[in-house]
């Protein structure tokens, strides 16, 4: 194992709230261009492990190295250009804005116009939001959210939101995506349309992705490898069916026999 | 709210779609309007120009902190401090330095800017009430600072006598040309904005100025960047906005906007002292920003309008109240003016919260669907 065959390595990560620790000695790795899903059972340390990558909590021991950059010296808000975007499992939108702005917020980090460009809004700056707007269309169209583009996502439904976060994420251009619970309280119908989604990222751009989820037949068929944590720790790592036989995780999941 | 417009109206590139104003006859309507307010002092009289230019300054201020409260969500008490020290810097540099005005007014704002920055530094560590208590500070070291400071400069608390603007032209072919006099000390042509009647000009000037700029805050990178701060803080730290510079940023240029504004004031005044504007003025400005409509282009301009014009019923009323009831002449006629204006905040927030901006969208859908709409 070459160190930069990895792509993203989660080295002994530990992180405490007060004397409660929520990660213990964490390893596990990407590889690029692969499906791995996080699965647990409530309060294993999904989210935390998912915020601890992307910058949002800073574990106290360990490293998370993403292409040889360790992300927990990173400030969080250069993470996003690293390429590593993600959704929230409480949808984080910016509600007062439409679909449409919610995306070309997302631009921020491509964009090269600075502040005083965009005070005058002349030549350059028009031009640089007509492109970036291009950009933006094709994920509209791609994620089937046109009716809504000009709409405020404050009042859209549960489901619309959740994909319009998708959109927002992919307007990062990420390598890395990280999705937190992306079809919680979905319907059948509406997580086949996210999975699917899901697999379009996967195959068009070859992005990356790592899930969280909660529906074992949705993350058996889609991802290319699990890894379970329970109470902090991880208790197994492998491709679905090995997964799935391992008698620490049915333990975890159905209690001791 | 999605737009609602007549069938067959479509728009062929994303210039026109992002465009503000869409039709022709609305460049029409605008124009229009602006020459309207240019050619005021030929059919208004000068008290109506005079509160068009008060109404103007408090537009500008409002603006600004429409761009820090209404768009990144930081709640401020010290725009009105904040005109202090634009009115301060520009009183120094035209009456004391001998600038031209038009000079000393961006200087102004940048100076005033630069001290929004140093009251914008706790942001970073406190939010919502807490920042308001801490913006409220600049509000008392400000005055303070004018008056106890410096008193061979600043005059202590009676002030400064603030020249008035003027604008020198060289004569050229014996003659001065627009509107300039011939002013036979200094040998050039003189135009002094010294009645309201002048110094509308410099108000709508500066008022279009600020008025692109903010909306072209709202439309781009920049304005998102802001709304992104305020709707969702950590999600916009996780895609990529420097929390920490995009609210400087917006201290920034919310104190830019109120140096200006100061500067404006100190010159249609003639006078600036620690009092000119206070913490009144900054709650004021709040109020007419709720009842304009917080984060909107139109929300300062409506508000700021009304608001003044209910404080001008105000003083319409108060020697008419005298007249019917001398008997409570005095403390309760002094306190019309608080009292209309509170009376509007508190409608407005139970009836309006999202304020005149948010009516007039309705008012324009319900026209759009006519005679459909109620």
């Amino acid at each position: 194992m070459t160190p930069s065959a990895q792509f993203l390595e989660v080295d002994n990560v530990s992180l405490y709230f007060g004397g409660n620790a929520a990660l213990c000695d964490v390893n596990f790795h990407v590889e690029q261009g692969e499906i791995l899903a996080i699965i647990g059972p409530n309060g294993a340390g999904k989210t935390s492990m998912l915020n601890c990558i992307s910058g949002f909590y800073r574990p106290q021991k360990g490293r998370i190295l993403y292409k040889q950059r360790d992300l927990t010296k990173t400030s969080t808000h250069q993470i996003a250009s690293l390429g590593i975007a993600r959704t929230f499992q409480n949808i984080a939108l910016y509600t007062g804005l439409s679909t449409l702005d919610n995306l070309m917020a997302a631009r921020h980090i491509h964009m090269q116009q600075n502040s005083l460009h965009s005070m005058l809004y002349w030549g350059r700056a028009q031009r640089e939001e007509v492109t970036h707007r291009t950009y933006v269309e094709e994920i509209i169209d791609f994620l089937e959210i046109a009716h809504i583009r000009k709409a405020i996502v404050g009042a859209l439904s549960y489901g619309l939101r959740k994909r319009v976060e998708l959109g927002r994420a992919l307007a990062l251009e990420p390598e890395l995506l990280l999705l937190d619970e992306p079809m919680a309280g979905m319907n059948v119908e509406e997580k086949e349309d996210m999975a699917r989604f899901i697999l379009d990222i996967h195959e068009r751009r070859g992005t990356t992705i790592v899930l969280i989820e909660h529906d074992m037949g949705l993350v058996m068929d889609i991802s290319d490898r699990v890894v379970v944590l329970d109470f902090g720790q991880k208790i197994a790592a492998g491709t679905p069916d090995e997964v799935r036989n391992d008698d620490k995780v049915i333990q975890a999941y159905l209690g001791q026999a | 709210m999605a737009v609602l417009r007549p069938a067959g109206d479509f728009d062929t590139s994303y210039e026109q779609d992002m465009s503000v104003i869409r039709k022709r006859w609305q460049w029409v309507a605008l124009l229009l309007f602006l020459a309207a307010l240019f050619a005021l002092p030929a059919y208004a009289p000068e008290p109506a120009v005079s509160l068009v230019n008060r109404i103007g300054i408090a537009i500008i201020a409002v603006q600004g902190l429409n761009i820090l409260t209404g768009y990144t969500g930081q709640i401020s008490l010290g725009q009105a401090a904040f005109m202090t020290v634009g009115a301060y810097i520009s009183a120094l540099l035209v009456g004391q330095a001998g600038w031209s005005f038009f000079l000393a007014l961006p200087v102004a704002g940048l100076g005033a800017g630069l001290v929004g920055l140093l009251f914008g530094l706790p942001s970073l560590r406190v939010k919502g009430f807490y920042l308001v208590m801490a913006t409220l500070s600049a509000q008392f070291i400000i005055p303070w600072l004018t008056r106890n400071t410096f008193p061979n400069l600043l005059n202590g608390a009676q002030g400064m006598n603030v020249p008035v603007p003027v604008i020198k032209l060289p004569v050229i072919a014996n003659t001065c040309f627009l509107g300039t006099t011939f002013d036979p000390e200094t040998a050039v042509c003189l135009y002094r904005f010294a009645t309201p009647n002048e110094f509308i000009y410099i108000t709508l000037v500066v008022l279009i100025i600020s008025t692109v700029v903010a909306l072209n805050i709202s439309r781009s990178r920049l304005g998102r960047a802001f709304i992104s701060v305020r709707d969702n803080d950590l999600a916009a730290e996780l895609l990529g906005v420097n929390l920490f510079a995009y609210k400087l940023r917006a201290f920034f240029i919310a104190a830019v906007y109120a140096g200006v504004a100061g500067a404006m004031l100190a010159h249609n005044l003639r006078h600036v002292n620690s009092q000119t504007v206070g913490l009144i003025d900054s709650i004021l400005f709040m109020g007419m920003l709720v009842v304009g409509g917080l984060g909107s282009n139109l929300g300062p301009i409506f508000g700021a309008t009304l608001v003044t014009l209910l404080e001008e019923l105000a003083t319409v009323l108060t020697p008419i109240l005298i007249t019917l009831m001398p008997d409570i002449a005095g403390g309760a006629t002094a306190a019309l003016r608080p009292l209309i204006f509170g009376l509007a905040l508190m409608l407005f927030l139970i009836f309006e919260p999202r304020g005149l901006a948010y009516r007039w969208t309705l008012i324009k859908a319900a026209w759009r669907l006519r005679p459909y709409a109620r």
